[in-house]
């Protein structure tokens, strides 16, 4: 064959790949009653009360339904399975249930559900049901277990009796890991149900992929006249962000959650797409493990406090979507004390503090860089870098180090770190869920990585767990977070604001501050 | 032939068998606690020693080891400390998906690689041989993240011809029963869906060969270039045979072998699983599988998981050794 011969062979066939190519470019593209659902990984299981990390609840938040909701987009207690619900004394709850509400399977909800869910799991243990572990204090028994009893009075009456009066028992039960499932279905065992989960929400259960999709489809049966809106909805997991988002320009899915900041732009100049904010509720910080010299001194704290420029960090690597924070949750919590004023960017009073507490000419230290991005931390490493420089101007010589992220937090966890990134994301919109889990000495070696210790602020919060009155809890939770802010066992970052992509024809989506959205009234225009 | 076979099998044992100990304490080294990542960030410290028991994880390590290996002389590869599933179960649809994607890149490998080799030998020195062999040295070196990236953008948002991610269309999922979906499509007759496989194949199995195909290009020049310089070339081309027949035929049958080790070896590292390419295009793979449960410090399915893909290579190597036979007869395992 010569040699123009077999170019202009290989032109043609290039030629005629890339017709038949272009030609099926688009088809399939669907109808518009499945929605797709681009997040970066997978669930672990599909039986929201035995994991505890957010991927599952994104799923079964919409297979399942729990006795009290979350508002549309903040944590204020609503009517969900329950519909009225009321307590004398802080110690008995009685629910009064929605009547003729199904399983997916056929099976009646009652009351008598509810306490078999509730039995179930109070005769768990912290291997199958972790959450109820933390969020309940322990299992049947144990001598922390705040539930007394969960008893049917009639068909649609539930009473729960606790020990002792717990402040967020509400918004407890209103978190998506205490879903009432069909007896029915978890009888037959929890492995099996794992994988065939049956609830009363507004979808039910198709077919799981294993680390590529999960499909749900509209349950005809649901309670709620009209809902959902969708035919069907498949959770795709699609691990790197640029390729997700790569993936809805090229319009295969039509949601996408973990957008990077600095996409936001991009997005919001094209005309395809819509950029969606999810509410905040979390707090990027740096920590300072006060047991390790010289973060022992309370001035030292102070002036890494004075010396961040938690502002150019914010502009830079958050590109503006977030917050500074001052406190160690966010404003939208109940209990936030505005009145604190944050500590400002001022590095000739931090070198002052350094002084003062005999460190005129600064120390060496080492600064533990987060290697994976969060949405409370999108950068870690770069962030690190601005801080190093920062704390250069006041004569301090940090060291950037990271480890692979379980690593990370072992070591963290063990007090390792002098300084480390690390941040937080509420579980319930409660204040306790974010001062008594980071920084109280009860979390010392699990959540409290900084090892902080204070009396005055441990008795204000084993105080505010039982205080029933909200406004009393509050003035609690204000003087706490006065404490916290002259202690300074943090320097409060940001709170940022998750970012999520979909296409301009999808409407009804609103997204939930705590990560796990209800898709029963989003649809296509 | 047989006892070759049989005693490569043999050998097999002492190699799985250290790889399955060094695994075991490699992963025990590393800090981070299966427990802890299990019952997550709230977990308080005498839940975690709890789940400890329960795992087996207080035992001395050589008693966790000999339970382990014991169960995988049973078949039992042991069950996911997150999903709680056997792993022989979860396993399987992630090697499917490496063994398409794997098997689809490696042909294309080898049909641009061994050709571009050929080519190059036969007019070294010419533009086609140095362009290339600078192509090959670019493809050893391309990061795959950027390669990967690259070609979405191009190929399936410029000019949309290709879809980015994933291994079907989601919203026409292939009803999976081998979980090959090529031989799933072909079985239920929906050459439809086969179709839109194959498209999915085309930028992760491109990307993933770009790395094998140069290895083998410069080796397949380099094995030509030798056997080009040989006397019998020479009379070949001296009794008026076609350039065309000579080079493929009497040239590169002598040339094949080194060519066949590092196919043999490049597929095994295929089969191993990417993480990258599994990762830029949300191929739910064996690689992927293993990258994972390193996070979670899931021992079991890490351990076992290896220990599948090390089966694998070895198998591999094994047959390639066994074709060395076939295309050369001077080879013999007797």
């Amino acid at each position: 064959m010569n040699k123009k011969r077999m170019w202009s062979a290989a032109l043609l066939l290039l030629l005629v790949l890339s017709t038949v190519l272009a030609a099926c470019g688009n088809s399939g593209s669907g109808s518009k009653d499945t929605l797709v659902f681009g997040r970066g990984g997978d669930s672990t299981s599909l039986d929201p009360s035995r994991v505890t990390e957010g991927e599952t609840f994104k799923v079964t938040v919409n297979l399942y339904e729990t006795l009290l909701n979350f508002g549309e987009q903040d944590t204020t207690i609503q009517p969900g399975l329950a519909k009225e619900w009321n307590t004398e004394d802080g110690l008995t709850y009685t629910f009064k249930l929605e009547e003729g509400v199904k399983f997916h399977d056929g099976t009646d909800f009652n009351a008598d559900a509810v306490v078999k869910n509730f039995e179930r799991w109070a005769n768990g243990d912290e291997d199958r049901f972790p959450y109820y572990n933390s969020m309940f204090g322990g299992f049947k028994g144990d001598e922390g277990h705040v539930i007394e009893s969960v008893t049917a009075d009639g068909d649609y009456t539930v009473i729960i009796k606790l020990k002792r009066p717990q402040a967020p028992f509400l918004k407890n039960i209103a978190m998506s890991m205490f879903a009432i499932a069909s007896p029915t279905a978890f009888e037959k065992g929890d492995d099996q149900f794992a994988r065939n989960p049956v609830g009363t929400g507004p979808f039910q259960f198709v077919e799981w992929k294993a680390n590529d999709s999960i499909t749900i489809e509209k349950f005809d049966g649901y309670w709620k006249k009209g809902l959902p809106k969708l035919d069907k909805v498949i959770f795709r997991s699609i691990p790197d962000n640029s390729a997700r988002l790569n993936a809805l320009i090229a319009g295969e899915i039509d949601l996408a959650d973990g957008i990077n900041p600095a996409d936001g732009e991009k997005i919001e100049g094209n005309a395809d797409l819509q950029l969606i904010e999810r509410p905040s509720m979390n707090i990027g910080y740096l920590g300072l493990t006060v047991t390790r010299p010289p973060f022992d001194k309370k001035e030292v704290r102070q002036a890494m406090n004075y010396a961040i420029d938690k502002e150019t960090i914010i502009n830079s690597f958050f590109e503006g979507r977030a917050n500074i924070a001052k406190n160690p949750m966010p404003p939208s919590i109940s209990g936030y004390n505005d009145q604190i004023k944050g500590y400002e960017y001022d590095p000739a009073k931090a070198k002052e503090l350094l002084a003062k507490a005999g460190y005129p000419d600064g120390f060496e230290m080492e600064l533990w860089a987060m290697p994976v991005p969060r949405p409370y931390m999108p950068d870690g490493a770069k962030v690190a870098e601005v801080i190093q420089s920062n704390l250069a101007d006041i004569g301090i010589k940090a060291k950037i180090v990271s480890y692979e992220w379980p690593t990370y937090l072992d070591k963290a966890s063990k007090g390792e770190a002098d300084a480390f990134m690390l941040g937080w994301t509420g579980d319930n919109g409660d204040a306790d869920n974010f001062i008594y889990v980071l920084l109280d000495e009860d979390n010392i070696g699990s959540n409290n990585y900084t090892y902080f210790k204070n009396d005055a602020m441990h008795d204000l919060l084993i105080e505010a767990q039982t205080e029933v009155d909200e406004d009393k809890r509050i003035e609690l939770y204000k003087k706490a977070q006065e404490i916290i802010h002259e202690e300074a066992p943090w320097v409060p970052i940001a709170h940022s604001t998750p970012l999520l992509a979909a296409t301009k024809d999808l409407t009804g989506f609103v997204p939930h501050p705590t990560g796990s959205d209800l898709l029963a009234n989003v649809e296509f225009k | 032939m047989l006892s070759y076979v049989g005693r490569r099998l043999l050998q097999l044992i002492p190699v799985l068998l250290g790889m399955v100990f060094i695994v075991f304490m490699m992963i025990r080294a590393i800090p981070g606690n299966p427990a802890q990542v299990i019952l997550g960030q709230q977990a308080t410290a005498e839940a975690v020693a709890v789940m400890n028991a329960k795992l087996g994880l207080d035992q001395p390590w050589f008693i966790q080891f000999f339970k382990y290996v014991g169960g995988i002389l049973q078949g039992d590869l042991g069950e996911s400390m997150r999903t709680r599933l056997p792993v022989a179960d979860e396993i399987w649809p992630h090697l499917a998906a490496t063994m398409e994607l794997a098997f689809f890149a490696i042909v294309i490998a080898i049909i641009v690689g061994v050709n571009a080799g050929i080519i190059s030998a036969w007019f070294q020195n010419s533009w086609f041989d140095y362009i290339a062999m600078i192509l090959a040295l670019v493809g050893v070196s391309m990061p795959i993240f950027w390669l990967g990236l690259l070609g979405q953008w191009a190929f399936a948002i410029e000019f949309n011809w290709l879809p980015t991610t994933g291994r079907e269309q989601v919203r026409d999922p292939v009803n999976a029963i081998t979980h090959l979906y090529i031989i799933d499509t072909i079985i239920q007759g929906r050459f439809d869906q086969l179709w839109q496989v194959i498209r999915h194949l085309i930028l992760p199995g491109v990307a993933l060969a770009t790395i094998p195909m140069a290895i083998i290009a410069r080796m397949t020049r380099s094995s030509m270039l030798e056997v080009m310089r040989s006397d019998y070339i020479r009379t070949a081309r001296a009794k008026g045979q076609k350039m065309f027949w000579v080079v493929y035929k009497h040239a590169f049958k002598n040339a094949v072998i080194p060519v066949l080790t590092i196919i043999g070896l490049q597929t095994g590292m295929l089969l191993g699983g990417a993480i990258l390419t599994e990762t830029i295009f949300a191929w739910p793979g064996i690689g992927r599988y293993i990258y994972d449960a390193i996070n979670f410090r899931d021992y079991p399915v890490i351990q076992s998981g290896i220990l599948v893909v090390a089966f694998i290579f070895v198998m591999i190597n094994l047959i390639v050794d066994l074709l060395y036979s076939l295309v050369d007869p001077r080879i013999k395992y007797d």
